[in-house]
């Protein structure tokens, strides 16, 4: 049988998906004898060229991590999904837009003022800004464009698979790539590499009756260890989450932020949480749920950190 | 003018391109490196209580999130003025220190190392990991494979995950260790020892037995004459997860000695529209352009750097080979941007002999690891030194602590000016007039920023993408030429 061909992409995002891929261990070793590694910038020396030069759908599974932030995002995306049999949004950044998605509540023009001009240690008198193109004595260079909005892959192309998680952890990679290789993915638009629960059914705390009247910060609370982190106050998302991280960070104490997407048949991840919210407030009175509510210090950090481009809300409205 | 891109730029985190401009000779007349990517990190962080960003920023980059995680972490003990407990320092040093293992590993083997252990001229298809594994053996492949998994699995004891963790907050850190996991640490950290000396051995008998490769360190075509910053303890010594920031001159005398909360005083940032890459400099010396020498405030931050910047190694080992380091290569400074993977690897050294003091201190069990804040929150400086160079993370806050401004300097952007003053100079060394432009030369091109070992995924928080490289060649009139890859 020939060897599976795989790619491995990365658009915007932090490169904590291929070290996810590296969290195998040596089982990297095992893939490697089903399949050729055909394209991976981060690893090996294959160029846009080489990738520009292959047969339609000659790639029979690319692993695409990373959101649609610039032009070259997209081009890639569309180079790749032209290329690719199957093609899976690899990680939270293809999958929902993740963290590099918060900047939705902003656009390019406050990005680059941020950037290139307000930071106190930028020197910047002529308020320069960098150009898609920019003449230089010995000729023309050239940037991709910077978008005003980030965009999740399947947002841009067409996409078979999803895989959550920022990023997947090591176990369920191997799990979506032992199905890579003996050709076992279920139908198409299926999210891979995770459950079908939630967090909290992974979560190892006693779960009891949730009345809260207080949210702490997570820093203003030290939790006791064996207790639902949401019923002692201090916001989790959990129950939101769907499950197949292992409640990693639920273990050490910290709640979790969502990292793993809506639980199935959720469409928005942060109406949920928001949902959720008015049944466990313990309070009849208006003002007094408003107060509480207030403690909830930014709705967008808490209920949205993860899926904002991939939520109803999107991003801000541009004026 | 003839025109060479490589695009991407490879081996490498985050995106990037090379355009080398040929003059109508064919001698190279100028070299653009380009970052084509920004994320925005600093105007999206707004908004968010502050306590949240040692999550968020972790998210600049994924290959060194324990950076980004611990810079955080000490701005925000810094925004609420709250003391750590003693404990809770050392937990967070001793996964800093793991991940140092790791992370210098990650750019040895997989990255960089590739090109001396498989050769600079290699063919593409064998110029990684697999390559090496097939050069060294399968065993010594699978030691470097089960020491990060190994190490990656201390991380997440610690830290909750392998990427990405999450246990510093302001104050400390969330969960203390018992004696048991210090125990499976103790064990994870003889076996780092044993690997940074192991890998040393290796350094010694692939390259540094090879006059070739001991030549090529040592050419004109890969060094620069530039200042050398790194973070240093009261002793002078390296010290990557807190001290004074200490500078030191093209001869390696002080320039500068410093803490980070005192960083606007001495670093600035400089904008070409053709990057989205900022360059920083030393504000009093000032920015002059791609240049080197002492009237050019462009400086270096890599393992080269910290090793220059200091007087010296705090653990025994490492020490020794600090003492080799320079005796081979000529006395102190060293600026042989090649000879920044062998410092990598004494770096490597020193992290895993701090991670086992670290974790036979008798306090590393204690249960007392976060001090609850009681302070109003306002503004804050945390620094680390990021395997990549200086990071700094700078918060300001409203008395809620809800994130009003951020500022970042960021490893490798430090480095940016360095970078692209290092490929134009290796291209210059390496690309003549009417010799066939190889593949294999490009990649020698390549080298000089693979040193390195730039990471644009951190370096453009502020920008987003990944670093691939593609040579364009252009000729006289500016037309392309040629697009060489490595097909």
């Amino acid at each position: 049988m020939a060897k599976l061909k795989v790619a491995l992409y990365w658009a915007a995002s932090c490169g904590g998906c291929e070290i996810s891929i590296l969290d195998i261990g040596a089982k990297i070793l095992e893939f490697v004898e089903g399949a050729d590694i055909v394209f991976w910038p981060a690893a090996m020396d294959f160029k846009y060229a080489d990738v520009e030069a292959m047969e339609d759908d000659s790639i029979d599974v690319t692993l695409f991590n990373g959101a649609i932030r610039t032009q070259e995002n997209e081009d890639v995306a569309k180079l790749l999904r032209k290329k690719s049999k199957v093609l899976v949004a690899y990680g939270s950044c293809a999958y929902e837009g993740c963290i590099p998605g918060l900047a939705n509540v902003t656009d390019r023009k406050g990005i680059f003022e941020r950037a290139y001009g307000t930071t106190p240690t930028t020197k910047n008198p002529k308020n320069v800004r960098p150009q898609t193109t920019t003449k230089v004595p010995e000729g023309e260079l050239h940037l991709p464009e910077f978008y005003d909005t980030v965009k999740t892959l399947a947002q841009t192309v067409d996409v078979d698979y999803f895989v959550p998680g920022c990023p997947p952890t090591g176990e369920k990679t191997w799990e979506v790539l032992q199905a890579v290789l003996a050709g076992q993915l279920p139908e198409k638009g299926s999210v891979v590499g995770a459950g079908v629960k939630t967090v909290c059914d992974e979560c190892p705390r006693t779960k009891n009756e949730k009345r809260i009247k207080e949210f702490y910060r997570p820093h203003l609370k030290i939790p006791e260890p064996d207790t639902c982190l949401l019923e002692q106050g201090i916001f989790c998302a959990g129950f939101a989450t769907r499950d197949g991280c292992g409640a990693q960070c639920i273990q050490v104490n910290m709640p979790c932020r969502g990292c793993y997407g809506p639980p199935p048949q959720v469409i928005d991840q942060g109406a949920k949480m928001v949902s959720a919210l008015g049944s466990i407030i313990d309070a009849e009175d208006p003002e007094e749920i408003n107060r509480i509510l207030d403690q909830i210090p930014n709705p967008i950090s808490y209920f949205y950190r993860f899926g904002l481009p991939l939520s109803i809300l999107r991003r801000r409205i541009m004026k | 003018m003839k025109r060479i891109t490589v695009d991407p730029i490879t081996r490498l985190e985050g995106h990037g391109k090379i355009e080398i401009f040929l003059d109508k000779a064919g001698d190279v007349a100028n070299v653009y490196f380009q970052v084509p990517e920004l994320r925005g990190f600093e105007k999206f962080c707004e908004g968010h209580p502050v306590e949240e960003l040692p999550r968020i920023t972790t998210r600049i980059c994924g290959v060194c999130p324990e950076a980004h995680h611990m810079a955080s972490a000490k701005a925000c003990d810094a925004v609420y003025g709250v003391e750590i407990p003693s404990a809770g320092r050392k937990i967070r040093e001793l996964m800093y220190s793991a991940f140092y293992v790791t992370d210098h590993a990650t750019h040895f083997y997989i990255l960089g190392g590739p090109d001396f252990v498989v050769g600079p001229e290699a063919d593409p298809a064998q110029r990684n990991i697999l390559g090496v594994i097939a050069k060294v053996g399968k065993e010594a492949g699978l030691k470097v494979i089960n020491a990060r998994h190994a190490l990656h699995s201390v991380i997440k004891m610690l830290g909750g995950r392998t990427v990405h963790p999450v246990n510093a907050l302001p104050g400390g850190v969330s969960k203390s260790i018992n004696e048991e996991e210090r125990q499976q640490i103790e064990a994870v950290a003889k076996e780092a020892v044993d690997f940074g000396q192991w890998s040393l051995k290796l350094f010694d008998d692939i390259v540094l037995a090879n006059k070739q490769y001991v030549d090529l360190i040592l050419s004109d075509a890969y060094a620069h004459q530039t200042y050398s910053i790194g973070t240093v303890d009261e002793n002078n010594h390296i010290n990557c997860y807190d001290g004074q920031l200490r500078v030191v001159d093209q001869q390696g005398k002080e320039f500068a000695k410093f803490w980070a909360a005192d960083y606007q005083k001495h670093l600035e940032e400089h904008v070409e529209p053709w990057t989205y890459l900022k360059f920083p400099y030393l504000k009093k010396v000032g920015w002059k352009g791609l240049q080197d020498g002492p009237d050019s405030g462009v400086y270096k931050a890599t393992p080269l750097s910290r090793l220059n910047a200091a007087e010296g190694m705090a653990t025994p080992i490492a020490q020794e080979h600090y003492q080799r380091f320079y005796d081979t290569l000529g006395g102190k400074p060293v600026h042989a941007t090649l000879a920044t993977h062998w410092a990598r690897l004494i770096e490597l050294m020193y992290a895993a002999e701090r991670m086992m003091e670290l974790v036979q201190d008798p306090e590393i069990t204690s249960p007392q690891v976060r001090t609850v804040p009681t302070e109003t929150p306002r503004e804050g400086v945390g620094q680390v030194e990021a395997p990549r160079g200086t990071l700094i993370h700078h918060y300001i806050t409203d008395e809620n602590g809800i994130v009003e401004k951020v500022n970042l300097i960021v490893g490798t952007t430090n480095n940016n000016a360095a970078i692209c003053m290092s490929l134009k100079k290796a291209a210059q060394g390496v690309i003549k007039k009417g010799q066939k432009v190889s593949q294999g030369l490009l990649n020698l091109v390549e080298m000089a920023f693979r040193a390195y070992d730039p990471c644009l995924a951190c370096a453009t928080h502020s920008l987003p993408g990944q670093m691939p490289l593609t040579v364009e060649i252009r000729d006289h009139r500016r037309r392309l030429v040629e697009t060489i890859s490595r097909s």
